[in-house]
């Protein structure tokens, strides 16, 4: 009993307990980590494709389930037979018991497609213009040997699309609305000319669309004969092949290569098949921007609050309120942002903003629709109560010699702040802006409200002037969780694709902390000895 | 901006402690090696002037009735027990208690012509007047360089010829040069204790101001950068005035010209070092200086 009393004495077991604690936090983190990645990462990973003979006929897939016999219930098998054109469906549930010896033939095919998901069975035949060139494993060897200069064809015909068509448009529907404007002020002469203009433009468009149909046709022009495992045919051009895998003729090394090149397809390139397919590049890339926008936007807004209620405002009840009013602002649920960034920035704010300056193309919306600066605004508001906190934390950490040692030299309050307390207190205030990314980059329920979409045509930089589009919606990795998940049609077989969305949401998380952290380091090297 | 209260709170009681400087006569301090009053410093006219200085922290006064005059290009300084008003009295010449909340103050200083409690008196203009340096050194979490050019920067001088040869200029003076010419780029806060007061000092010269206010400034060092510190006070005394608050009595012996002695807010004795330190004029004072307080 006296020494259960010494230890409570001497806080052993407290040491111990909040040790414990401590660890089975980190094991949480871990593990959650670890879930995601074990269950992101095998996606990619190229599997044996299995042939059996059922009661049904024979199946060919990856087996992708097994649930053992339960009660009533007998032992089933999950197949992932793909053909989605073909069977309706992407998965089929095997009973177990009337299964005959599972088979890997070497010359079973996974083929990735533009549509319906990937094509699990045989190369029957290569053909070219409707002429039968090669048959049977022949026929795989020529395919292989086109398929770069298929893809080839096929990038060149989405960034024409993309780029050139695109921008031809853009400039169509400019000239449009300068027309209309000029109508209403009936300027006869700026009217030819305008139509000079559109009748050039309309010009150069039927000229790109005639050799976009050119290289349509010539990717037509090669295409495969696929044959399924219960004999059925099906006819498949070249050009949508997007990677032929021969899953069961393949070594490691092979089956390596192409983890990684799928693994790079996800992360550089354009969603396909309703974002069930494909990469998530335009998602990376809007999360990034987003977070970067809403920096920008709440550093200045939270700094200078910190600032005038902490140095200007008399302290007194009302500076005591509104501090408690913007602590309690963190913790307004984050879909309430949302509501009111829809109505006070994008219908209020966005619909003032084009009836002003963009009232031409009205009632097609400019500003008055969800955006990326709309979204960013209003995390930016969710996120204003923490670099608050954070910066008048750190405006009241500057030692007060300091300031005096200004004010003695005759400098006036606001140089004082502006020389001597915000930079001693700025790595205080990037550690808000780190909690503000840590808060906002994961945030999902405002922006749908605000500007996030499935599928966004365009990104929010680009190259055609004025470079940064704020009026763009955008794609985020959060909603495409969201939406991958549980808004697609086929989400059986999206279900790695939101693992592997995750995982690499808070891959980006860490980057943009791990920079911001980075920057508070180098601050404070240069300080140096300020302990903030 | 809120700054703590540094009002000083006379303790009676704590006055009966005798202060550390034990066992010295009077005598010591005059013994050959200390400086003798300069015959400059009787004859130069009055740069600082305090009249009848009431100042109330609320409704407790702190300073009674000072009337004090500082010579040009002399060294004066106060001492007198912890809360006795010196610090106070200091932080009165360049206007530093405004920074305090409802301090009220009674009375006239004048610097130079200047009244400084006059109404519309540019507070900003007058403290590039009076520089001051602080019981702990605080340079800016600052290159050397920009800590020294600080006072010219925030006057808008951007011309970096000027704020070089300025920096060099004061360095010069502080005497720091020579320690820190190849490192100028380098953070402030990397020199030592006595380098960083040196350096302080440095900030407060480059800006050129009449009167230097030293608030205990050698409180903080080892002996060895004292006495380069008050080397330091004798060689600017010839360029500036200078006002300093010490507890060391064999300081003020070394570096003043005039002392004052304050108790209690009051000032109860000022001349003269020689004199006050060999024959004052006021039983307390002897009292403090021999370190037989009370």
């Amino acid at each position: 009993m006296s020494r259960l009393a010494e230890r409570f004495r001497h806080g052993g077991i407290f040491v111990w307990f909040s040790g414990a604690l401590l660890a089975f936090c980190l094991a949480m983190i871990l593990s959650l980590v670890g879930f995601i990645v074990a269950k992101g990462m095998g996606y990619f990973w190229p599997r044996s494709l299995v042939q059996v003979q059922t009661q049904e006929g024979l199946v060919l897939g990856e087996i992708t389930g097994h649930e053992p016999a339960h009660g009533e219930e007998t032992e089933k098998v999950q197949f992932r037979t793909a053909n989605r054109d073909i069977y309706g469906q992407d998965f089929r549930w095997i009973p177990g018991a009337g299964m005959g010896t599972p088979d890997y033939p070497k010359d079973a095919l996974l083929i990735e497609r533009l549509e319906y998901g990937p094509f699990i069975g045989r190369i029957a035949s290569l053909s070219h213009e409707g002429q039968q060139v090669a048959s049977g494993a022949p026929a795989l060897a020529e395919a292989l040997k086109r398929l770069p200069e298929a893809n080839r064809i096929r990038h060149q015909i989405q960034s024409i699309e993309k780029g050139q068509v695109g921008d031809l448009n853009r400039r169509i529907e400019k000239v449009r609305t300068n027309r209309r404007r000029l109508e209403a002020k009936g300027n006869e002469a700026a009217l030819k000319a305008l139509d000079a203009e559109a009748a050039g433009l309309q010009v150069a468009y039927d000229q790109l669309q005639a050799s976009l149909e050119k290289i349509r046709a010539e990717a037509k022009a090669w295409s495969l004969n696929l044959e399924t495992v219960d004999g059925k045919q099906k006819e498949l051009p070249l050009g949508s092949v997007v990677r032929v895998v021969q899953a069961n003729a393949m070594g490691t090394l092979d089956k390596l290569g192409v983890y990684l090149s799928r693994l790079w397809e996800f992360m550089a390139d354009d969603p396909r098949e309703s974002n069930t397919e494909g990469g998530i590049f335009p998602a990376i890339f809007g999360t990034v921007m987003m977070v970067l926008v809403m920096s920008v936007l709440v550093v200045p807004l939270g700094v200078i609050t910190a600032l005038y209620l902490r140095e200007y405002a008399k302290q007194g009840w009302l500076v005591r309120a509104v501090r408690v009013a913007v602590n309690n602002l963190a913790g307004v649920p984050s879909i309430v942002f949302g509501v009111f960034g829809l109505g006070f920035f994008v219908y209020g704010l966005g619909g003032s903003i084009d009836k002003l300056f963009f009232a031409d193309s009205l009632p097609t919306p400019t500003y008055g629709t969800g955006g990326i600066l709309w979204a960013s605004l209003t995390l930016a508001l969710l996120t204003v109560p923490v670099v608050v906190v954070a910066t008048e934390e750190a405006l009241g950490a500057v030692p007060r010699s300091q300031r005096e040692a200004s004010l003695a030299m005759g400098a006036t309050k606001w140089q004082t702040l502006w020389n001597v307390v915000i930079p001693s207190a700025t790595p205080g205030i990037l550690t808000g802006l780190i909690l503000a990314i840590a808060r906002g980059a994961g945030e999902v329920a405002p922006l749908m409200l605000t500007g996030v979409v499935k599928l966004a045509p365009a990104m929010p930089l680009d190259g055609t002037f004025p470079f940064l589009h704020l009026d763009r919606k955008f794609m985020h990795l959060g909603f495409h969780i969201y939406d991958v998940g549980f808004q697609s049609p086929n989400s059986e077989a999206a279900k790695p694709m939101v693992f592997m969305t995750a995982f690499l949401l808070l891959v980006v998380v860490v980057i943009l902390n791990l920079f911001a952290l980075n920057l508070r380091r180098k601050l404070r090297e240069r300080l140096g000895g300020s302990t903030f | 901006m809120e700054i703590d209260d540094p009002r000083p709170v006379p303790e009676p009681a704590q006055l009966q402690v005798p202060p550390p400087e034990t066992g010295l006569r009077p005598t010591s301090f005059v013994t050959p090696g200390l400086p003798l009053t300069d015959p400059a410093v009787l004859t130069s006219p009055t740069m600082l002037q305090v009249e009848r200085l009431n100042l109330y922290y609320g409704s407790k006064q702190a300073l009674f009735d000072v009337d004090l005059k500082v010579a040009r290009n002399s060294v004066m300084s106060f001492i007198g027990p912890s809360g006795c008003g010196k610090s106070t009295l200091l932080r009165c010449l360049n206007r530093m208690n405004d920074l305090i909340d409802d301090v009220r103050i009674e009375g006239r200083v004048l610097l130079g012509d200047t009244d400084l409690y006059a109404p519309g008196t540019d507070v900003i203009a007058l403290r590039k007047r009076a520089g001051m340096v602080f019981q702990k050194s605080n340079p800016f979490p600052k290159s050397i360089f920009e800590n020294v050019a600080y006072g010219l920067r925030i006057q808008g001088e951007s011309d970096f010829k000027v704020l070089e040869e300025a920096v060099e200029r004061s360095l010069k003076g502080a005497g720091l040069w020579d320690e820190v010419k190849d490192r100028l780029k380098d953070s402030a806060q990397g020199l030592s204790g006595g380098q960083q007061q040196r350096l302080c000092i440095a900030r407060a010269l480059a800006v050129r101001p009449e009167v230097i206010l030293m608030d205990e400034p050698c409180s903080a060092l080892d002996p060895i950068a004292t006495a380069r510190v008050e080397e330091l006070i004798l060689e600017l005394k010839r360029e500036f005035t200078i006002v300093i608050v010490t507890h060391n009595m064999q300081q003020a012996a070394r570096v003043s010209d005039h002392t004052a002695f304050f108790w209690m807010g009051k000032l109860i004795e000022t001349g003269l070092t020689e004199k006050m330190f060999t024959n004052p004029g006021h039983r307390m004072t002897e009292d403090y200086i021999t370190g037989r307080f009370g």
